[in-house]
């Protein structure tokens, strides 16, 4: 690694924990109506929102009204999208003329954008027109993307409440993340990837004549305002096929360095957000101690496994760098590799180089980061849930051993919470290893994989993990765009979305019924390095007792048998 | 009648001893007659154990690709962690049961004479009586039910539930009108409403928390519960996906390799441990004399934030004692002794002989003998007590009756004894004077005194996070000064029925458990209101049904104890959790290489501890996972130890014993019977 590399890497952190701790107080006041610097400006539109809809803002719901709402919302934006894409043919902003999409496909990617997943069985140049891109897409990044943030808010709140029996309204939440949490800081990526050269156009695609004399199809588009969401709100569904490798969607050096930490800026500040609700930010210092030192942990492993050289040319007449193989030569390994870990690390999915053509050791990070259910920063909202429930399965697990009944913030974890956690740990297992099964089972499935062996198998494990942990990257390889795969994969998208949110909404509600009990000496203490430390065990025990016998028959096997 | 009870008490230790020579051989017939699985489903974890071990047993019959010695291995090993699990209960079960089948003999056959309508009294079997009866009991008889006197005055024996042999006195009205079932009346005859239908008496009650079957689980171990079937979903999940998986990799795996792997996984240490924790807490409490209404409140007693503390009989003795003596100016410490001593000595009240004994102590006396004494009561006139010896009078009393009896104006006292008198009453006490005719002596400091080691006591239990507050009708200054002294953090004073009830309100506000002790029929409100009440058993029925424990020897100090119980339970049930589950990574380095080895040979990398073959590897870890319940029997039963310290600290301890020990010892133990086995050529 050279001094640049280092510095990428120092940028990086730099980016996305400086801002983190007042973006997470932003993020506070904004869902909790306060006024902010914003209000001013967004107030009046807000205002005007609640009065189109009819929705009075004062109102708060139950658990089961919040999960409703959430649930038709979804429904009526999947309707939406699936009409859309399946008549893309018939609607307008349509230059290339693309037809509709397939019905299983359709169904896939719009179940892919509600979900906050964006698997992508398609190519985004070659088979969507502008409408469905901008009023399809774009419109799901944004809304799935406030959806995750709007659960996050009701369980804070049913964390920090006492004897509640409301967690917020679905809709002010929906309102509020959306107009203050995601739209100005998407503007502002917008204009600065605007910038670098990332197009925003609705021209049609350009034809130029190469020097071979072949005649190139250069594609277009309103790109800027889609990456821009699609990495601020852990999308990942790229405008072109090869998402952000393609040097309209990440043009340069500046591009790749905003794009890769936007994957996490709202995510970890977030964490800062929980701890304004539950008023002790330690627990959010803790939280993101354990989130970093995973982050750390998988990325150091993946950086070195990358900077290994290639075994079959182990041969003094060649010399080696690092492999490059599926990779942009414009951002180097190093970014490459920050890229992937971050992208799977939050479940984001977009992806700046190829994770088929990653050592086996950091494609084994880049299944781990999902498997542990995209809990190391996450999704917007979605991985500090998920996180939420690692630090209540780890409450409940040693919180016994203090004779108590075990507590989180004064909160009892009864029989009703441990139901619910349990729900929610069967989420990952049912996604990849039962659709993963059936996947492998099948002989037409099966042979959807391009290579034999082990890593055939993890171009499969790759996909159900991708899909039931919602981030949406691709182990490239698999011919994903068949029936059975587009509707198995969706199924693990729906699985690993509302397997969490409507048990995690019941939880909320469950808590915020409950009495809190004053925290003091004799709590379970859930900061400090100890509790950090029984968090990280916990997370990789429990993925790792789950998925273990997975990852052997596919990384590790691949691993062993390379003789690296 | 009363004889397992004495015997508890009287050595504990060598009891456990014979019990458990006792217990063993009924316990393995039990663990047979448990496998029936409909008693077994109350352990999930142990039923899917069983029906493993039934489809292995199936499988060591059709052909395969494993030798049949091993697959007859691995059976018979299932079987026996079944057996080790139902076996931990059935031990757990009959140290409880030995008690209440000793209780329940006594009450065999019992007869109750029920008044009839027309006032006249039939004979019944007392298993007919219920709740509103009126029966007869007449001395010798046994009170056939728990009961409230209704009418008569007589001596009970309560040995047969309290194990104390002194007869204690039951009356109509008042504070001692609750009669246990299945004691005895030494005197007198007693009319006894019965409070409790059959099934519902304090001896039913006893005997439903020592027996597993009947036993209702608690809050905990419901939860505990839900959690160990949701981690063997997700390794059934695991374990019938690998199948498929391995047939993608161009291999397949023997079946019966995939049950062992599914049992190793599946929590069955705790699971089949849980029963007997659950049991043996409910004995240990049985063992110190205090009977739960339900488990629930045991589990609640380590939760509590806060215990409410009666001062008197709790805190204090609840008489005033001597506690220190100061001469008068001009009077030798001898003199004061001696004067005070003398006026001591015929004074029959417990506050007289404190003061005899507290002189003894310091000085070296012979009093003279009693012949020359002429004793003077205290009488309501001059308020004074002591003797004539010859020509002098030694009197004592308060302060205001001695000056009288000197001649003296308050003002007139010494400016140095004014100001111990001073002190004293505000560091609530109560002064007396002492004088020799007309000259005084020096004034003797009465004080409440605190119980020894309840100071310490406290101080444990701040280090757990509960707060003690004492319960005292003493005006706020007496009560500050004795809370002082024992090391009590908050005060009730000048306590009302209705100020205690507010009180656990606010607190129960605000979050925290409260747990009370009680006796009187005003403590019933309370009682009820706190979420652990625990009455005395001498107390009123009132309280008794009110409360969710009774303390059958009406110690209110047993209240810490029952903390202890309730802790200990939790942190037992806690650490074989997080013990089992942190197994299973030595399981699968023990046994992922073995399965795989013939589809990837390169896996055998993960083989850490080197075991020998595929089949020695997996039948290693399977005897492990059988035998580990045996070793952990005994802590099951006994449960863990929790010292007094901070939550942090607790948490510290226990992760690094149970946690980090719960993932080296496979290792070790995998390893040892993988030599074994191989040593004894048994794979």
């Amino acid at each position: 690694m050279h001094s640049y590399d280092y510095a990428l890497l120092l940028a990086f952190f730099a980016l996305v924990l400086l801002p983190a701790p007042w973006l997470g107080r932003f993020y506070y006041k904004v869902m909790e109506g306060q006024r902010t610097w914003l209000s001013p400006l967004l107030g009046p539109v807000e205002r005007g929102c609640y009065r189109l809809a009819g929705v009075d803002p004062a109102t708060e719901q139950s658990w089961k009204t919040y999960a409703l709402a959430l649930l038709a919302f979804n429904l009526a934006g999947f309707g939406l999208l699936f009409a859309v894409l399946l008549l893309q043919g018939h609607l307008p902003l349509n230059p290339q003329h693309l037809p509709g999409q397939e019905w299983s496909l359709a169904f896939n990617t719009a179940v892919s954008f509600m979900t906050n997943t964006n698997w992508q069985s398609y190519s985004g140049e070659a088979s969507l027109s502008y409408l469905s891109q901008m009023l399809g897409l774009t419109v799901q990044n944004f809304v799935s993307a406030a959806t995750g943030l709007a659960v996050l808010v009701a369980l804070c709140r049913g964390i920090a409440r006492r004897s509640a029996s409301t967690l917020g309204n679905f809709w002010v939440d929906m309102t509020r993340a959306t107009l203050y949490g995601l739209l100005p800081l998407c503007l502002l990526l917008a204009l600065l990837l605007v910038w670098q050269g990332v197009p925003q156009t609705f021209t049609d695609y350009v034809h130029a004549l190469t020097l071979q004399g072949a005649d190139q199809v250069i594609p277009l588009g309103p790109a800027a305002s889609q990456i821009a969401i699609k990495q601020l709100g852990t999308n990942g569904g790229g405008f072109f096929g090869v998402n952000s490798a393609h040097p309209f969607e990440n043009p340069s050096a500046w591009s790749n360095l905003f794009e890769v930490a936007s994957i996490i800026l709202i995510p970890v500040a977030l964490v800062f957000t929980f701890g304004h609700y539950v008023k002790d930010l330690r627990q959010s210092r803790a939280i993101i101690a354990c989130m970093l030192a995973l982050f750390v942990i998988g990325g150091a492993t993946a950086l070195w496994s990358e900077y290994q050289p290639n075994p079959t040319l182990n041969s003094p007449l060649v010399e080696q760098t690092a492999p490059l193989e599926g990779k942009e030569s414009r951002f180097g390994t190093t970014a490459s590799v920050l890229w992937s870990v971050t992208t799977t690390a939050a479940s984001n999915g977009s992806v700046n180089n190829m994770h088929d053509s990653l050592n086996p050791l950091s494609g084994m990070v880049a299944l781990v980061n999902m498997m542990v259910g995209e809990v190391i920063f996450g999704g917007v909202g979605a991985g500090l849930y998920g996180m939420l429930l690692n630090v209540l399965i780890a409450v409940f697990l040693a919180g016994l051993m203090i004779g108590r009944t075990p507590e989180y913030l004064g909160k009892k974890l009864q029989a009703r919470e441990v139901q619910l956690l349990v729900a929610t740990l069967l989420v990952m297992p049912v996604g990849v290893l039962v659709l993963g099964a059936l996947a492998t089972s099948l002989p037409g499935p099966a042979a959807a994989v391009s290579n034999p062996g082990p890593h055939g198998f993890s171009q499969l494990l790759y996909a159900y993990t991708s899909a039931s942990a919602n981030n949406g990257s691709a182990f490239a390889g698999l011919g994903a765009n068949t029936t059975f795969h587009n509707l198995m994969i969706g199924l693990g998208m729906l699985i690993g979305r509302f397997g969490y949110i409507l048990p995690v909404l019941a939880l909320a509600g469950s808590l915020a019924l409950k009495k809190s009990a004053p925290v003091g000496q004799n709590s379970f203490p859930t900061h400090g390095p100890l509790f950090v430390t029984l968090l990280l065990v916990t997370i990789l025990l429990i993925g790792g007792l789950t998925f273990l016998p997975a990852l052997a028959l596919g990384p590790v096997a691949e691993y062993l048998s390379l003789g690296l | 009648m009363n004889l397992p009870v004495s015997e508890v008490k009287a050595a504990p230790s060598a009891t456990a001893r014979t019990t458990f020579a006792a217990l063993w051989r009924p316990a393995l017939v039990q663990a047979f007659v448990k496998l029936d699985p409909r008693q077994l489903k109350r352990a999930p974890v142990m039923l899917v154990v069983e029906l493993t071990a039934i489809f292995t047993t199936l499988l060591c019959l059709l052909p395969s690709d494993v030798p049949t010695g091993v697959s007859v291995q691995i059976a018979v090993w299932l079987w026996f962690t079944v057996l080790f699990a139902n076996f931990a209960e059935a031990l757990a079960e009959g140290r409880g049961k030995a008690r209440a089948d000793s209780l329940k003999a006594g009450s065999q056959g019992l007869n109750a004479r029920r008044r009839m309508a027309s006032g006249e009294f039939e004979v019944v079997p007392a298993s007919d009586l219920r709740k509103g009866d009126v029966v007869r009991v007449d001395a010798g008889e046994m009170i056939p039910g728990d009961g409230e006197v209704i009418e008569g005055i007589a001596a009970v024996n309560e040995a047969a539930i309290t194990g104390e042999s002194a007869p204690v006195i039951r009356e109509s009205g008042g504070d001692r009108s609750a009669v246990t079932g299945n004691t005895r009346l030494v005197s007198d005859w007693l009319l006894v409403q019965i409070t409790s239908n059959p099934g519902e008496s304090t001896l039913d009650r006893m005997i439903a928390l020592v027996e597993g079957a009947k036993r209702q689980k608690t809050p905990n171990e419901v939860a505990l519960d839900i959690l160990l079937i949701g981690l063997t979903l997700i390794f059934l999940v695991v374990v019938v996906t690998l199948q498929p998986f391995a047939h993608f990799a161009g291999g397949s795996i023997p079946m019966v390799f995939l049950v062992a792997l599914l049992v190793t996984l599946i929590p069955t240490t705790i699971g089949g441990l849980l029963s007997a924790i659950g049991i043996a807490g409910m004995d240990r409490l049985v063992r110190l004399n205090v009977i739960a209404r339900s488990g629930r409140a045991v589990e609640a007693a380590g939760d509590v934030h806060v215990l409410l503390l009666d001062k008197t009989g709790t805190i204090t003795f609840g008489n005033r004692r001597c506690s220190a003596v100061h001469a008068a100016p001009g009077i030798t410490a001898r003199e004061l002794g001696e004067g005070a001593l003398l006026a001591s000595l015929a004074d029959d009240t417990a506050e007289g002989k404190s003061i005899v004994d507290y002189l003894r102590q310091l000085h070296d006396f012979t009093p003279p003998d009693a012949a020359h004494l002429v004793p003077v009561a205290f009488s309501a006139e001059t308020r004074l007590s002591g003797v004539d010896f010859g020509a002098q009078r030694y009197r004592k009393g308060a302060v205001d009756s001695v000056l009288a009896f000197v001649g003296m104006q308050r003002l007139d006292l010494p400016a140095a004894l004014a100001r111990e008198v001073d002190r004293i009453a505000q560091s609530g006490g109560t002064p007396l004077l002492v004088c020799v005719d007309k000259r005084l002596l020096g004034v003797i400091h009465l004080k409440d005194v605190v119980k020894p080691g309840i100071r310490e006591r406290f101080a444990e239990l701040r280090k757990l996070g509960i707060r003690t507050v004492m319960v005292t009708g003493d005006n706020p200054l007496t009560a500050a000064a004795i809370a002082a002294e024992a090391g009590v953090d908050d005060v009730l004073a000048e306590a009302t029925p209705e100020k205690k009830l507010a009180r656990i309100r606010q607190e129960q506000n605000d979050g925290r458990l409260v747990a009370m002790c009680g006796d009187g029929a005003n403590d019933a409100p309370a009682l009820a209101q706190a979420d652990v009440g625990m009455a005395m058993n001498d107390g009123t029925q009132a309280a008794r049904e009110a409360a969710n424990m009774v303390d059958l020897d009406s110690d209110p100090t047993k209240l810490l104890d029952v903390v202890q119980v309730g802790k200990e339970l939790l942190v037992t049930r806690g650490a074989l959790t997080t013990f089992s589950i942190a197994n299973d990574v030595a399981k699968y380095f023990a046994i992922l290489p073995a399965l795989f080895a013939a589809i990837y040979p390169q896996l055998g990398v993960l083989n850490l501890m080197q075991l020998a073959s595929p089949q020695s590897a997996i039948v290693s870890a399977i005897v492990f996972n059988a035998l580990i319940i045996v070793v952990l029997i005994p802590l099951a039963l006994r449960g863990v130890r929790v010292q007094a310290a901070s939550a942090a600290h607790l948490l510290r301890r226990n992760l690094l014993i149970y946690g980090l020990g719960g993932l080296l010892v496979p290792f070790v133990g995998i390893k040892l019977i993988d030599l074994a086995l191989n040593a004894l050529h048994l794979v």
